[in-house]
């Protein structure tokens, strides 16, 4: 029989995203992958030359909806070093921590989401409902659950209190126990290992070749880390190990996220025991930047950002350029997919933590007929009196982490 | 001697004509201006010599007459090198380098769309990121390319 294309996407099966993957198929088995994307492009680029700098933050943040820090804060590195402004020491630990605190809810997210491509919702509400926790601690802090704002040009938007960080400290243990159970289920439960070994092959050699970065190629073994190898913020203050793998393929990806939750949740005790004291921004808000241009790296939860900024002595920016990791893992996941099996799409595009575009949530959802709020607890007790009326007591499974 | 002051005087050695055009901006950060002619020999001495495996991204300018290209390249240490040339908008051709970066490609695509770049080299495929239909000859990344340009009909 001859070859079959077929389109999958723009309405994608496993992402929430609009972009095509037209996959030529020989029976089950791929062939040939080619990728169209652009559905979503928004002009943020020529946005921000026609916005001032700190207009421009605000969009940049809204590049992603998960790693929205991580852009706010590389475009900033970049506005700052071309510029010369100096940023107070505490300030660039409050940024690092608004970080870290962001990677633990983006691999935990990722983690449940790819639970779900497998089938495995159990993993998917264990890590999600886990994920609060660090949504919770996001919001106490900076007053919403994405898009923080928590910096601002030469400085951080709010101060990390006492207060913060007891509830920070209260957390961790909780994360400690939860990441390390998930971390013996992957290495122990036989159906998952069974379902990601061998799936989205990707050699070491392969990964270098096609320039991937972040996890996806940690877990082909490729030794890289901006936090380590380009140290920005508070970095080359923190100690922590660049987790590595060398299985090359989708379960490789996922014990090296596992892997660096632990690291993560290090980090974070680190920043809170030794938060240095002082200022945290300027005394007056920066408006104009001298001319200058700048590159700044960020290991961003999925991989490495890199902003490119050239600034013009006016409260605008000449020219930003963004490039975000997935773009950059797109070629290697070409590489992954040929030779595999139509039904391994999913997983296997689901493993580098994709983000084609990214979707918002707010704390506060309006109010419409009467609807209210509700919180896990509230959840957890309507789920009990759900199952009670269809004679299953649930009243004895302990709700870990509340 | 840093790994910044070793690439400098390594292309130094190799490619006199480059004096002057190479700057350490800070720790880490090289940047390294070359003309269309140059651009391919010191590609290849940095990959091959100096472990720039990494083509991060590819920045286009709009300089005016000119467009501009930097290639941030990164090795294993932390170090980005930025490598710049420059071309006149009306001859915007510059070589695809996709065969020794096969990452690049949505890079390049981007500069092709964005900026009205002629990429040789860059293999056939869909085009990244503007739709289909986009008017031809209009650059949304060029200074001069104003939202009013679009077709009526997409306004609303």
């Amino acid at each position: 029989m001859a070859n079959v294309t077929i389109p999958v996407g723009p309405q994608h099966p496993a992402l929430k995203e609009p972009e095509c993957f037209k996959v030529t198929l020989d029976g089950e088995k791929i062939v040939g992958v080619e990728i169209r994307l652009g559905y979503n492009h928004r002009g943020i680029e020529k946005a921000c030359e026609e916005r001032t700098i700190v207009q421009s933050q605000y969009i940049l943040e809204r590049v992603c909806g998960i790693c929205s820090h991580s852009h706010s804060t590389c475009f900033l590195m970049a506005v700052e070093e071309a510029g010369k402004i100096e940023v107070p020491r505490r300030a660039l630990w409050i940024r690092t921590l608004i970080g870290e605190l962001e990677r633990i809810h983006s691999h935990l997210l990722w983690l449940g989401v790819a639970g779900h491509e497998l089938g495995f919702d159990t993993l998917l509400m264990y890590t999600w409902r886990d994920r609060e926790l660090v949504m919770d601690l996001l919001a106490l802090i900076s007053g919403n659950r994405v898009n923080y704002n928590m910096n601002v040009l030469g400085g951080a938007r709010r101060d990390i209190t006492d207060a913060h960080r007891a509830e920070i400290r209260k957390a961790l243990p909780v994360f400690r126990e939860r990441t390390a159970y998930y971390a013996r289920v992957a290495q122990e439960e036989s159906t998952l290992i069974a379902r990601l070994s061998g799936v989205g092959r990707l050699t070491k050699e392969e990964a270098i070749f096609y320039n991937a970065n972040g996890p996806t190629a940690r877990g082909s073994g490729v030794d890289r880390d901006t936090r380590r190898d380009d140290p920005y913020l508070a970095f080359p203050e923190l100690e922590f190990e660049v987790v590595l793998d060398d299985h090359s393929d989708v379960y490789g990806r996922t014990l090296v996220r596992i892997g660096e939750l632990m690291q993560t949740y290090d980090l974070i005790e680190q920043i809170i025991d030794g938060l240095p004291e002082g200022p945290i921004g300027p005394a007056r808000a920066i408006r104009r930047v001298a001319a200058g241009e700048a590159v700044s790296r960020y290991e961003a939860p999925r991989g490495e950002d890199i902003h490119y900024v050239c600034t013009n002595g006016t409260d605008k920016v000449e020219r930003v350029k963004v490039r975000a990791p997935t773009l950059g893992n797109l070629p290697a996941v070409v590489r992954m997919l040929e030779g595999g099996f139509l039904a391994d799409v999913p997983i296997v595009v689901a493993a580098i933590d994709p983000c084609f575009s990214c979707t918002d949530r707010g704390i506060r959802v309006a109010r419409s007929q009467g609807q209210d709020v509700w919180d896990a607890d509230a959840l957890r007790a309507y789920a009990i009196e759900f199952y009670r009326k269809r004679g299953l007591d649930l009243t004895r499974v302990k709700a870990p982490g509340r | 001697m840093s790994r910044e002051d070793t690439v400098r005087d390594d292309l130094l050695a190799t490619f006199p004509a480059l004096e002057g055009r190479i700057t350490i901006a800070r720790e880490r950060r090289l940047w390294v201006e070359v003309s269309r002619e140059e651009f391919q020999a010191v590609l290849d001495v940095l990959k091959d010599r100096h472990g720039f495996d990494f083509c991060c991204t590819i920045t286009g300018l709009d300089l005016g007459e000119d467009l501009g290209f930097v290639y941030h390249l990164a090795d294993w240490h932390g170090v980005v090198l930025n490598l710049r040339q420059r071309v006149p908008k009306s001859d915007p051709t510059i070589l695809s380098i996709t065969p020794r970066y096969p990452g690049v490609i949505f890079y390049e695509r981007e500069l092709v769309d964005l900026l009205g770049a002629k990429v040789e080299g860059l293999p056939p495929g869909d085009r990244y990121p503007l739709r289909d239909d986009w008017p031809e000859g209009q650059y949304p990344l060029r200074k001069d390319w104003k939202l009013e340009m679009l077709p009526e009909a997409w306004k609303e």
